[in-house]
């Protein structure tokens, strides 16, 4: 006989609950089963109303991020055998800190605001012609910001900042490690432009380093290291004003675009 | 009855889903190991500026004369001081090895193109912490 394991379900409908109820459904723990399986399993099977995100069932999309047992994962990534053997239950709760629409699927207007926010793309004073070809780029220069490209905006490092759920106006993990990725790049000259947007108490100024993000992060982009970084240029930056009040502001990004 | 608003303006709120937020508990920092650490960890500063502070008043006792001085240690004798000093020498501890443990993952220092792995830049600040504190321990107390 197969292993089964008990799945908690807040279930929230806007129609008609003021505040989400937990459900419990039974389901088959098979070895190689995720949780994502486990909730395909409810709905083909169980109960058809549950309503969640998910897409590529391969952590790249992004879209099944939820708490699972309190700890913001890739519902695609989080193999249930890993909960049935100790114990026989599960909780699946949407993403913390954000506002839920239905059952597991959380609203992200607001994230999505906040990435547009501090512009992640390449931007250019000088826009060079076509016919002078591609930007090259050197190993060295794509190892710089490529750690940070591989952010699949799943929101698990949002669910873990405390910040995030104390000041909602905090633009978050994400979004300034994402910056970060568009300042370490050869190509792009915005630095200075995001630094402006992102110098302040919502901005950068609001991590307080719980690190946290980090950790839950299953894309290994360090956030929490990205922020702390983009805090020490941001302090020499203000240093660098005081000692030459004249001088240009973003010096290092051309230089590093010239070598290219 | 509901007043109606001007028919030229859109009314956006009648079929907007009603989202459920869930509230932040003031005690949010017990729920998680991780959290609560985090905690500690920026508490700690509480005591380190307390040292500051005893430091402080050790120099004014200094200052004021053998009298104060000799008053001052007393104070610092009393069991219920030791027991307090003792708690914060704890914070501070921690204070120190968080702070020591998270520098590398604010400095990415490179080296001929590579970045260094974190013990270049944790063990370099333990070392000038033994030093420096081999170095107080040995003018107090030789």
């Amino acid at each position: 006989m197969t292993d089964t394991i008990i799945v908690e379900i807040p279930r929230y409908s806007p129609e008609q609950d003021t505040e989400p109820h937990f459900q419990r459904y039974e389901v088959p723990v098979y070895k190689e089963w995720v949780v994502l399986d486990a909730l395909n399993y409810i709905k083909d099977e169980v109960d058809g109303s549950l309503t969640y995100r998910w897409s590529c069932r391969m952590g790249i999309c992004g879209s099944c991020g939820m708490m699972v047992n309190g700890e913001p994962k890739l519902s695609c990534a989080t193999f249930l055998s890993a909960y049935a053997r100790n114990g026989d239950r599960i909780r699946v709760e949407p993403l913390r800190y954000f506002p839920v629409v239905r059952d597991l699927v959380t609203e992200l207007t607001d994230f999505l605001a906040k990435l547009k926010k501090v512009k992640p793309w390449l931007m250019r004073e000088n826009e060079r012609e076509l016919a002078q070809g591609e930007f090259l780029q050197t190993p060295e220069q794509l190892e710089e910001y490529k750690q940070y490209s591989m952010c699949i905006n799943c929101t698990l490092c949002y669910a873990a900042c405390p910040v995030v759920g104390l000041d909602p106006t905090f633009v978050g993990p994400a979004a300034i490690a994402l910056a970060q990725r568009y300042n370490k790049d050869s190509r792009d000259q915005g630095a200075g432009e995001r630094l402006a947007i992102l110098e302040h108490p919502e901005g950068i100024w609001g991590c307080t380093f719980v690190g946290e993000c980090t950790r839950v992060c299953p894309k290994h982009v360090d956030p929490a290291g990205a922020i702390q970084q983009y805090k020490l240029t941001a302090a020499l930056d203000w240093i660098k004003s005081f000692v030459m009040p004249l001088g240009r502001k973003n010096k290092d990004v051309d230089d590093g675009a010239k070598a290219a | 009855m509901e007043q109606k608003p001007p028919s030229n303006t859109p009314i956006y709120t009648e079929f907007h889903p009603r989202w459920y937020r869930r509230h932040v508990s003031v005690y949010w920092w017990l729920g998680q190991r991780q959290y609560l650490k985090f905690i500690l960890r920026e508490v700690s500063s509480v005591f380190v500026a307390w040292f500051v502070v005893l430091t402080l008043l050790q120099l004014r006792a200094l200052r004021v004369g053998p009298e104060a001085y000799a008053r001052f240690v007393h104070w610092l004798e009393h069991p219920a001081t030791i027991v307090f000093n003792v708690i914060c020498l704890f914070f501070v501890i921690f204070h120190a090895i968080t702070w020591f443990n998270l520098a590398p993952r604010a400095m990415a220092v490179k080296f001929r193109g590579k970045r260094l792995p974190e013990i270049f830049i944790s063990a370099p600040n333990y070392a000038m912490w033994i030093v420096v504190s081999v170095g107080v321990a040995w003018m107090v107390l030789r």
